[in-house]
């Protein structure tokens, strides 16, 4: 029974760092934008977090920081599909290049360091260490519903997912495609910066090269999962923190099962995810996805 | 003169233009053209093809920009820049092709486009408020279905309503009815109606006088780029406006019957059904036979069935039900490459995107048509001289100039492209031609060379297999036409017994008696 | 544009290339700067050491041959219409299956035990890329997010043995399998370390050059990849095009991994490839596919890579670094500088 509530509690805690790329994706794939850098993104968000954290002695300062970051880096991106009209896949594989080698030249002097991480507390009084939190966690939750209220219920999210489907029709009716998706690779490159922050100073208090382990792509696979919507992201994020939470109790309980084949849990999920529900999202997924939108004549 | 003058300031009138003319390359479109709208009347604007209507309504509503004349709005002279300018002048204007997200629902269309929609909306009011207008129209729309459900006619009153709410008084329809069913037009000449009771003024372009006739209370004939005349529907008849739409001479729908009896069966479809795909009906035990040197076609409102028909008899779509038989043969179960090997040819619309490779030269593509046959030593050596020959061949053959070999796809009109279609196509040995829409989008002369190709085919002993929207043109070329209808044929006439009414009714499903 | 001239054309070309070059190395300067290294210096040292002398000249030909690889291995799917981001897992499993063929098949003649373990390196690839390219022919999974994730699961597939049963007993310290029993008949050019691999790679460059270019079989996939509807209507297998040109890429991409496995390090461990499967990737996306062009920038990412180790010693930089290098040239390409209409 112990096993099995520190199960859930886990599952809610690293379902978080998921859960923040996830909603970014959703954000400027609805956009029309298929971004495949949230690794990098999530990368520099763990590596600036982790630096600024460890030399201020505030875990918060570098969360914001690595926001900060990670919405200058998706800019680049956001300029090379929206301005230079560049091919999508190629652009955000050029940013996962990024992330990854700069992260590790800004991580490389804080290997094996440690640094404050955020404050945790408990929603309510109970056993010890169990369901304690930091901010960001309940932050993550509490995203999805807003996430999905902007898109459904505001005017700003009717015009953003009318990109999505189609930017000329949203030029026609009076949008400018091309601030929206600024905008709106803005918020995901916050947010997955945040998510890569929320591994590095709020669950592990260490930096290590490539600790994010395909994250960011796993989320893209969510996206999917989730069929665009914010609040079906909830479940996919849950469901892959449940993997990473088990994988890690067997590991804890030596099984006998070698931690390379423990390891796969999450991925080969993933690919089973996308078998069972990446087919047959027409008139789910956006229409312009991935297109490369050349402005009306 | 003096008197248009008067009616141009006078207060009836909303719209009045005033010796416009627009000069395209090589065309003069619009020649001093002169045109009124009054207010609360429907106009229709009739000409041919090409007569100039639709650029005269595109320069009013700021897509184009005149080369002379001016443009009065409520009587005061305009400068309409752009269709943001017409917008704000209480212009709106439902185009051919259709500006809606599919996957939206009609009410998030709709407010996509309203001005005063505000920041945070709830999607109940939203849904309440359109439900109202609807109502207020006759539109019969439901804001919560998603458009991709639609049907033509109803995505076509999603626009009118996103201009209605948008706060449109003077509406303009280019070709309304072009890609409407015969009694889709009785409801939308219906709307029009309970508008102008309501004091909207109308523009419609159509090149069908009957529709004319029937509906407006003015009409404007256009030929040439120039306005014939404009004259009261009710002083009109049929007669006297074909004098004014084409001048002394009128076109003649000459039908050309084969001159020899139809021989073997190539093709035959036995009770075929298949799956449905997407929203795409499934075909409901379908029979077909096409003959040697028989045009047979199939008429019928796009997505009823017609590509998957055409998918079916090229292999692409698997028959669960039913039989197919190919010159005799049972090829229920063949591959796309056994029917096109035994013989098939394949002429689409839009080539680009169905039948062509872009970036490949136009003799690269020629070559796609038999790659075994203009290769050697096990496919690793291409005999180009072979290609370059056939290629030639059979431009010479079907009575064209040959196209340029070194030049891509991509960079070719659309004519030339279903040139090049056609000529690879049947070049090869063949003995049954499928056409799918094989004319949608073509200037007239491409056109009549994809017309001529199929005569000279039937004449040549093949089957050709028509499938085509365009009634004209399978009334005038084939030996028989059926009529599908979601999946079913729902009729088949000889185009000398037609009555097209009848057809139009086939086609739309009202006639069927055993609706399901 | 229409330049008048074709010599005019070289000249502008040469020089906007030149442009990006020193465009390219000033932001990377600017990073080391901002890191508090000394770019002059880091770029002196790199080209003293790579390409200003014989051996490390010899050097970065030794890397672009994986690079040759793997760079083919994304440019046949490429010209499918596919993109495989995959090239560096099955680098890896070719590695893997060629490391078990060294072990488990016995009793054959050196040089006809090579062939076979070089073949089950690239049978191991191209098992790789059979998975997506079997779920994209069925329609099932778009091929670039599977050959992504699964990029990830291989290197846990080659640590589970190199750490589990395959683990070499001499070596405790190391994770790695005792060396391979072929490596000793692993032509090698006699004083480099440039082997069999290079010119496995020219071959198959020229095999790809030829068969794409002029075969029969090349021009069906391109048509496959250039108008998949069209090709299907005209009759071609498109399905089985796609999944053959994913199986021949992580064939190619498995050759590249066993090669490496068997000429450099002779033995399987898990820093076999330093991300050559990714440089693969960007070759081929700068070379656009094209045969003289995957030549050219395999040899200009194979001194980046070499630039990668130098930085490690003499600057103490991290080797991902060069992926901030890769990504700047891949930005720079992308944004198409110097270039006023990117309309198509």
């Amino acid at each position: 029974m112990n096993w099995f509530l520190s199960w859930i509690s886990g599952t809610i805690l690293y379902a978080a760092p998921l859960l923040f790329p996830t909603l970014g994706e959703v954000i400027e794939q609805r956009a029309g934008l298929v971004n495949l850098g949230l690794e990098g993104l999530m990368l520099l968000g763990a590596s600036v977090s982790f630096a600024v954290s460890f030399a201020t002695q505030n875990a918060w300062v570098g969360v914001l920081v690595a926001g900060c970051v990670g919405l200058l880096a998706n800019l680049i991106y956001a300029w090379l599909v929206v301005h230079r009209q560049a091919h999508q896949l190629a652009a955000g594989l050029a940013l996962m290049f990024f992330g990854i080698g700069l992260s590790a030249l800004i991580g490389k002097a804080y290997v094996g360091q440690m640094a404050p991480v955020l404050p945790k507390f408990q929603p309510f009084p109970s056993q010890a260490l169990l369901f304690r939190y930091d901010l960001l966690v309940y932050v993550a939750f509490l995203l999805a519903p807003l996430c999905w209220f902007l898109l459904f219920r505001t005017r700003f999210g009717l015009k953003l997912r009318a990109v999505g489907e189609s930017p000329a029709i949203a030029y026609a009716a009076g949008v400018s495609p091309a601030l929206v998706r600024y905008i709106a690779a803005a918020t995901a490159g916050i947010l997955a910066a945040i998510g890569g922050a929320h591994l590095a100073v709020g669950i592990t208090g260490t930096w290590s090269e490539g600790m994010t382990a395909g994250r960011g792509f796993i989320a893209i696979a969510l996206v999917i999962f989730s069929r665009w919507d914010p609040l079906r992201a909830i479940i996919g994020a849950l469901l892959f923190g449940s993997a990473v939470v088990l994988q890690l109790q067997l590991q804890a309980q030596g099984l006998g099962i070698s931690p390379f084949l423990l390891d796969m849990l999450p991925y080969v999920l993933t690919v089973l995810v996308l078998l069972i529900w990446g087919r047959g999202v027409r008139y789910v997924a956006p229409a312009s996805l991935g297109r490369v939108y050349f402005g009306t004549e | 003169m003096d008197e248009d003058r008067l009616t141009c300031e006078s207060d009836k009138t909303v719209v009045c233009l005033r010796g416009i003319t627009k000069r395209f390359p090589g065309v003069l479109a619009n020649d001093h053209v002169d045109f009124q709208l009054q207010s609360g009347e429907i106009h229709a604007l009739l000409g041919e093809n090409g007569a100039g209507k639709s650029t005269l309504v595109k320069i009013l509503y700021g897509f184009y920009h005149a080369d002379a004349g001016e443009i009065l709005v409520h009587g005061r002279p305009v400068h309409i820049r752009s269709p943001r300018d017409a917008r704000a002048l209480g212009l709106g204007m439902v185009f051919q092709g259709f500006t809606l997200i599919p996957a939206m629902t009609v009410a998030e269309n709709v407010a996509l486009f309203q001005a005063e929609l505000p920041r945070f909306f709830s999607p109940r009011e939203l849904e309440q408020s359109i439900r109202a207008a609807s109502d207020q129209y006759g539109l019969a729309l439901d804001p919560k279905a998603p458009v991709w459900q639609l049907s033509i006619g109803e995505q076509q009153r999603v626009e009118l309503l996103k201009l209605l709410l948008a706060g449109a008084r003077i509406l303009i329809f280019d070709e309304p009815t072009k890609v409407l069913v015969p009694h889709e037009v009785e409801a939308l000449f219906r709307v029009f109606e309970s508008l102008r009771a309501q004091g909207f003024s109308i523009i419609f372009i159509t090149h069908k006088l009957r529709e004319a006739l029937s509906c407006a209370d003015r009409i404007t004939v256009m030929r040439q780029g120039r306005v014939v005349g404009t004259l009261l529907a009710r002083a009109a008849t049929e007669e006297s406006l074909l004098h004014m739409m084409f001048g002394e001479k009128l076109p003649e729908i000459t039908r050309s019957p084969g001159s020899r009896a139809p021989g073997e069966v190539v093709l035959e479809l036995r009770d075929v059904c298949t799956r449905p795909v997407g929203t795409a009906p499934a075909l409901d035990h379908v029979n077909l036979k096409v003959r040697a040197g028989e045009i047979v076609g199939i008429a019928g409102v796009s997505g009823n069935g017609q590509r998957e028909l055409g998918d079916v008899v090229l292999g692409l779509l698997r028959i669960v039900r039913g039989k197919k038989f190919f010159l005799g043969q049972d090829a229920t179960s063949w591959s796309p490459r056994q029917l096109v090997r035994r013989g098939i040819a394949f002429v689409p619309e839009d080539p680009l995107s169905m039948a062509v490779v872009p970036g490949f030269s136009t003799l690269e593509n020629f070559a796609l048509m038999d790659l075994q046959a203009f290769s050697k030593f096990l496919g690793t050596v291409m005999n180009w001289g072979k290609v370059r020959t056939f290629f030639r061949e059979g431009f010479t053959k079907l009575g064209l100039s040959p196209l340029p070999e070194p030049v891509r796809a991509s960079t070719l009109s659309g004519g030339n492209l279903q040139r090049l279609t056609l000529v690879r196509e049947l070049s090869r040995p063949y003995h049954l031609v499928v056409g799918l829409y094989p004319t949608r989008g073509l200037d007239v002369r491409s056109a009549n060379a994809v017309r001529q190709a199929f005569l000279v085919a039937r004449e040549q002993g093949k089957g050709v297999l028509l499938i085509s929207e365009d009634l004209q043109e399978l009334f005038s070329l084939c030996d028989r036409v059926l009529v599908i209808f979601r999946g079913r044929i729902v009729g088949e006439f000889r185009p000398e017994e037609a009555d097209l009414t009848e057809v139009g009714r086939l086609m739309t499903g009202a006639g069927v008696l055993h609706g399901s | 544009m229409v330049l008048k001239s074709t010599s005019n054309r070289w000249v502008w070309i040469l020089f906007r290339l030149s442009l990006t070059v020193v465009l390219i190395l000033g932001v990377f300067g600017l990073f080391l700067w901002a890191l508090g290294k000394n770019p002059l210096k880091a770029f002196q040292d790199t080209l003293r050491l790579n390409l200003l002398n014989p051996r490390g000249l010899s050097e970065v030909v030794v890397r672009m041959s994986p690079l040759l690889l793997t760079a083919l291995g994304v440019a046949v799917p490429f010209r499918a219409g596919l993109i495989n981001v995959g090239a560096e897992g099955q680098f890896l499993m070719g590695a893997l299956l060629g490391t078990w063929a060294a072990f488990n098949i016995a009793g054959l003649p050196p040089a006809l035990h090579l062939v076979l373990v070089l073949l089950a390196g690239m049978v191991g690839g191209g098992l790789w890329g059979a998975v997506p390219g079997a779920l994209r022919a069925l329609g099932w999974v778009n091929e670039t997010i599977t050959t992504l994730l699964l990029n990830y699961l291989a290197p846990l597939i080659v640590g589970y043995f190199v750490f589990g049963p395959w683990r070499a007993p001499e070596l405790a310290m190391y994770p790695q399998t005792p060396e391979l029993p072929v490596v000793p008949y692993f032509p090698v050019l006699p004083g480099t370390r440039l082997h069999l691999g290079f010119f496995l790679g020219l071959f198959f460059l020229g095999l790809y050059a030829y068969m794409t270019g002029r075969s029969r079989w090349g021009l069906e996939l391109r048509a496959v990849g250039g108008n998949p509807e069209a090709a299907r209507r005209l009759g071609m297998p498109v399905e089985r095009w796609l999944l053959a040109a994913m199986v021949l890429g992580g064939a190619l991409a498995g050759l590249a991994g066993v090669a490496e496995v068997v000429a450099i390090h002779g033995r399987l461990k898990m820093a076999v490839s330093p991300g050559y499967g990714f440089m693969g990737f960007l070759v081929n996306w700068l070379a656009f596919a094209n045969p003289l062009g995957i030549l050219i920038m395999s040899f200009l990412l194979a001194i980046i890579a070499s630039s990668g180790f130098t930085l490690q010693i003499t600057q103490r930089l991290p080797y991902a670094a060069v992926n901030v290098l890769m990504a700047l040239i891949l930005f720079v390409v992308l944004a198409k500088p110097f270039r006023q209409g990117v309309r198509r």
